[in-house]
């Protein structure tokens, strides 16, 4: 009777190693093949093999000393880091309105905020275009800085404003005790309590800049100004057999490594981010 | 140095009045006490006065003048919070500067000097340097009345200071608090509180409120020699005091009596009443015996030193005729 | 009680007695919106505005000032033909339009389906204690960090119908026959792309669904444990009636997703008509093919779209986001 028992309790813990397992496998190895093939050149890219075979830097050599491809990392970084510095310095005092002052309205204009946060940017697609062309930033970084404000404003306000409301009412109220104005309170009571937030929220924005494709495909025309994403989703060649796969990923895992790196070094916040303002239903 | 007076104050959130209709004054130099139970509308009237809640109708005078719509950081006080609210990343010098910093034309040595001089009277100079998250309890619960002083108020507000200590260091802070209204005698302080020992040991008045109104407004002696109502009567002095209705209370015409455990005697026989204990509890200087006798709840006799009554015994007991407090049927004593 | 603070009473009952402190505060507020509510105006606002007023036009790529009004052409029209027949035109009878509509719903829901499956399995095996979890939490969060367009590639040379490592296992495991040219086929583009999505995807809802589990108060299962209630019991009359609202949260948020969807399926599958979505083909009219107006009407039709299906989702399922009335 004991005997059977503990087999069905093994029999269950096996089961739910053998989850866990297929689980990480399938998550990590589209990754991994991407790292194994990069490392691969001339025929042995189209020998299949699951384990590593070479290691060949070449693919990388080629991504990063032919073409425009340093360029269009650079772009890339660029326009991420000033779309969000940019969205956070708007956010943290929309923020501040939004979670600690109520005023009529309020509730409406959060929804509203995360409205457009959702809604499809196909919609408004036309309408920047010609908005990107009368400004004169087509086809310059700052069409994108400009264009990704849609997504990443609302979304940094949304999760400041969540993380902002978890803040002590006390503290600001011996700050008003204390004569402190709201914008005293915002950036010498609260900044310096919100950096982890600030840090968390910006990453995601960041990510989320960084790995966006529609609008840079649309207001970029040239080599020089694109960023990665389009860059990568535009090296191929004539036929199918011309598309180099060994370099098409050398530049995928050059473009991702810097992000898993992050996301495995935040992890935590990141999560943490992700489900603010989520779940509190 | 400011008097406070309170003409009529009403305050609702949304639909729901909290205080409805509150006339008050506190006096220059005053200690006064606000108590009563949970959701009375202690701490919303504590911060009407503070200037962070609007009020909804009614005035609020500071020294003869109207303060309505004045900012708190211009009324002259200074509050102490529940849970402290230190600036978590600002060391201890830094929180009580903060508010100084902010007014003009303080210079550097000032502050300094009024920080030092807050800092002595609490003895917590050796902490100027820490953080919060380095500090006790009972330490915070001094920067926060650091704090406050460093900003040399007129009226000192305390809003449920030492519930977040533990019950000894409460009364040591107790105790300093005391000491503090001693010293800055020219201050007037306003404390709320739920706990009626807090109130009867700090106040030179309390304020005892109920359901959004002024219930009793007294010294602490007068409060418990004269309560004004069966609310009052049983909120304050502990053990709460016993309430007999009915035939027995008739005996007195009244509809109500009360009368406290320290004014019962037990006597051998002849008592005016008669129970059986069902429960005694020695705290070595005195001792408490609770009796049955058909009363809604127990009726509690404090006895002086220990004694030896068991469970089931039947005691006589009589009160002292000059100690009973007569109610009708509103709760109003009858005098 | 203490957040109530600092708050003026609600409207209606309207404070008579407006502090310094509040009028500072309702002040400072209005210039601390201001800044933002410029930025989406014109990142959002207008250019909404102006993609619907396009799509009533006969605007063209490098005629978007001399655009005419020209009504509901752009949706419906007619022409009366010699014969006397009447031919309708317009993106409201486009077959093509109607088969992304199609392709963009097929899409979304089955995505969506299997991903609320899978998120809630990693979900539950991520709320369980054992060794190893901050591994298992740390390999799913990849899929997520990797950009749409990198996972599209990688998944495309993982599907390709030569030298694919995936027809590769299916031949060694026995489960293909022969090998699939998964992502050119019509049959199988649209599994193709599922797959991408699912895989990619699935790590966002479990995160969203492993918080909402994390909030179920462990001792309520204890309770349950006691009373003998079978963990499968368990599952659906404590763990999914809680978890409920996060869940819902997350497929709303999911179904927005997937409904504008267009990278991967632009990457992975291009010119496949079995995949094309209504994001994929209004980019195609709007700047490839110069169908500017029609391309615009087709992004209108595309986001009151979206809207109806939002809110009768926000409706049925009394979703409540958290709005902070607080």
């Amino acid at each position: 009777m004991t005997a059977t028992f503990d087999l069905w309790k093994f029999t269950k813990s096996v089961l739910f190693y053998a989850l866990v397992v297929f689980i990480v496998v399938v998550s990590v190895f589209p990754f991994y093949y991407a790292i194994l093939t990069s490392l691969k050149s001339g025929t042995d890219l189209f020998r299949i093999t699951y384990w590593p075979t070479s290691f060949d830097l070449g693919n990388y050599a080629s991504v990063l000393n032919q073409g425009s491809f340093p360029r269009n990392l650079l772009n890339s970084v660029f326009v991420s880091a000033v779309t969000v510095i940019g969205a956070l310095f708007i956010a943290v005092t929309a923020s501040f309105a939004l979670s600690r002052v109520r005023f009529r309205g309020r509730g409406l204009l959060l929804m509203t905020i995360l409205a457009v946060s959702m809604f499809p940017q196909m919609a408004v697609l036309a309408g920047l275009f010609e908005v990107i062309r009368a400004l004169g930033i087509y086809n310059t970084p700052w069409a994108l800085i400009f264009s990704y404000t849609i997504f990443t404003l609302p979304f940094t306000v949304w999760v400041l404003t969540t993380f902002m409301r978890e803040l002590p009412v006390e503290i600001e109220e011996a700050a008003i005790v204390d004569g402190a104005s709201p914008w005293v309170i915002i950036t010498r009571v609260f900044l310096p309590l919100m950096w982890p937030a600030l840090v968390t929220t910006g990453l995601l924005a960041f990510i989320a800049a960084w790995n966006e494709f529609l609008f840079a495909l649309t207001f970029t025309s040239s080599n020089d100004t694109r960023t990665v994403p389009v860059a990568i989703a535009l090296l191929s060649g004539g036929s199918q057999f011309e598309i180099p796969w060994g370099i098409i990923m050398a530049a995928s895992v050059i473009v991702t490594v810097p992000l898993v790196v992050l996301v495995l070094i935040f992890q935590r916040k990141i999560v943490s981010g992700l489900t603010a303002g989520g779940v509190k239903g | 140095m400011a008097s406070i007076e309170l003409r009529n104050v009403r305050k609702a959130f949304g639909a729901v009045e909290v205080i409805k209709g509150v006339d008050l004054e506190v006096r220059k130099g005053e200690f006064m006490v606000f108590v009563g139970p949970s959701g009375c509308g202690k701490s919303t009237l504590l911060r009407l006065i503070s200037g962070l809640e609007d009020i909804t109708s009614g005035e609020m005078l500071f020294d003869g003048k109207v303060v309505n719509a004045l900012a708190p950081s211009k009324r002259g006080i200074a509050m102490v919070f529940q849970s402290y609210a230190l600036y978590p990343h600002m060391t201890v010098y830094e929180n009580m500067a903060f508010g100084l910093t902010l007014e003009k034309g303080q210079s550097k040595e000032e502050i300094q000097r009024r920080v030092e001089k807050a800092a002595d009277m609490l003895q917590i100079r050796q902490y100027l340097d820490r953080l919060p998250k380095q500090l006790s309890g009972g330490q915070r619960q001094r920067v926060a009345i650091g704090r406050a002083i460093t900003r040399d108020p007129k009226v000192f507000l305390f809003d449920e200071p030492l519930s977040n200590l533990d019950a000894a260091l409460r009364v040591a802070t107790r105790i300093e608090i005391a000491k503090l209204h001693e010293e800055m005698n020219q201050v007037t302080m306003i404390y709320v509180t739920h706990d009626q020992v807090e109130a009867m040991t700090l106040a030179d008045r309390i304020c005892v409120l109920r359901d959004g109104l002024v219930e009793q407004v007294g010294s602490p002696m007068e409060l418990y020699e004269h309560p004004n109502s069966v609310f009052v009567a049983g909120f304050i002095g502990s053990p709460k005091m016993n309430f007999i209705s009915g035939e027995k209370a008739a005996a007195f015409n009244a509809e109500t009596v009360g009368i406290r455990g320290e004014h019962i005697a037990i006597v051998p026989d002849n008592g005016t009443w008669s129970g059986t204990v069902i429960h005694t509890e020695n705290l070595g200087a005195d001792s408490y015996v609770y009796l049955e006798m058909g009363t809604e709840e127990p009726v509690v006799v404090r006895l002086d030193g220990a004694n030896d009554y068991k469970s089931g015994d039947v005691v006589h007991i009589a009160p002292m005729e000059d100690k009973i407090h007569r109610f009708d049927g509103a709760g109003k004593p009858i005098r | 009680m203490a957040t109530e603070a600092l708050a003026p009473p609600a409207a209606g009952a309207g404070p008579r007695i407006k502090s310094e402190l509040t009028q500072q505060r309702l002040r400072a507020a209005r210039w601390f919106l201001v800044p933002m509510l410029i930025a989406l105006a014109v990142v959002a606002g207008w250019p909404l505005l102006r993609s619907i007023w396009f799509s009533f036009t006969d605007a063209s790529l490098n005629n978007l000032y001399g655009a005419e009004w020209i009504g509901f052409g752009n949706y419906l029209r007619w022409q009366v033909l010699e014969s006397g027949t009447v031919r309708w035109r317009g993106l409201l009878v486009d077959g093509a339009w109607w088969n992304a509509v199609w392709n963009t719903v097929r899409f979304a829901f089955t995505s969506v389906f299997f991903e609320t499956i899978f998120g809630m399995i990693v979900a539950l095996v991520l709320n369980a204690e054992f060794r190893g979890r901050g591994i298992v939490r740390a390999a799913i969060l990849i899929p997520w960090a990797i950009p749409t367009i990198v996972s599209a590639k990688m998944w495309a040379w993982m599907l390709n119908d030569q030298f694919g490592i995936l027809n590769d296992l299916g031949m060694r495991l026995g489960l293909l026959s022969q090998k699939v040219a998964w992502t050119a086929q019509a049959e199988t583009a649209m599994t193709a792309v599922l797959v991408v999505d699912i895989w990619k995807t699935t790590p966002f809802m479990a995160l969203l669904i492993l918080a909402g589990l994390q909030m179920i108060p462990k001792d309520i299962y204890e309770a349950a444990d006691i009373d003998g209630v079978h963990p499968v019991k368990q599952f659906f009359r404590i763990t999914l009636p809680l978890v409920r609202p996060a869940l819902m949260v997350a497929i709303i948020f999911r179904l927005l997703d997937a409904l504008r969807i267009f990278d991967l399926i632009y990457v992975l599958t291009p010119n496949s008509v079995a995949t094309k979505t209504m994001s994929v083909l209004a980019r195609e009219n709007l700047f490839d093919f110069d169908n500017f107006a029609y391309g615009s009407a087709q992004s209108t039709l595309l986001f009151l779209l979206i809207a109806v299906l939002t809110m009768l989702y926000i409706w049925l399922g009394k979703v409540r986001f958290d709005g902070g009335d607080r």
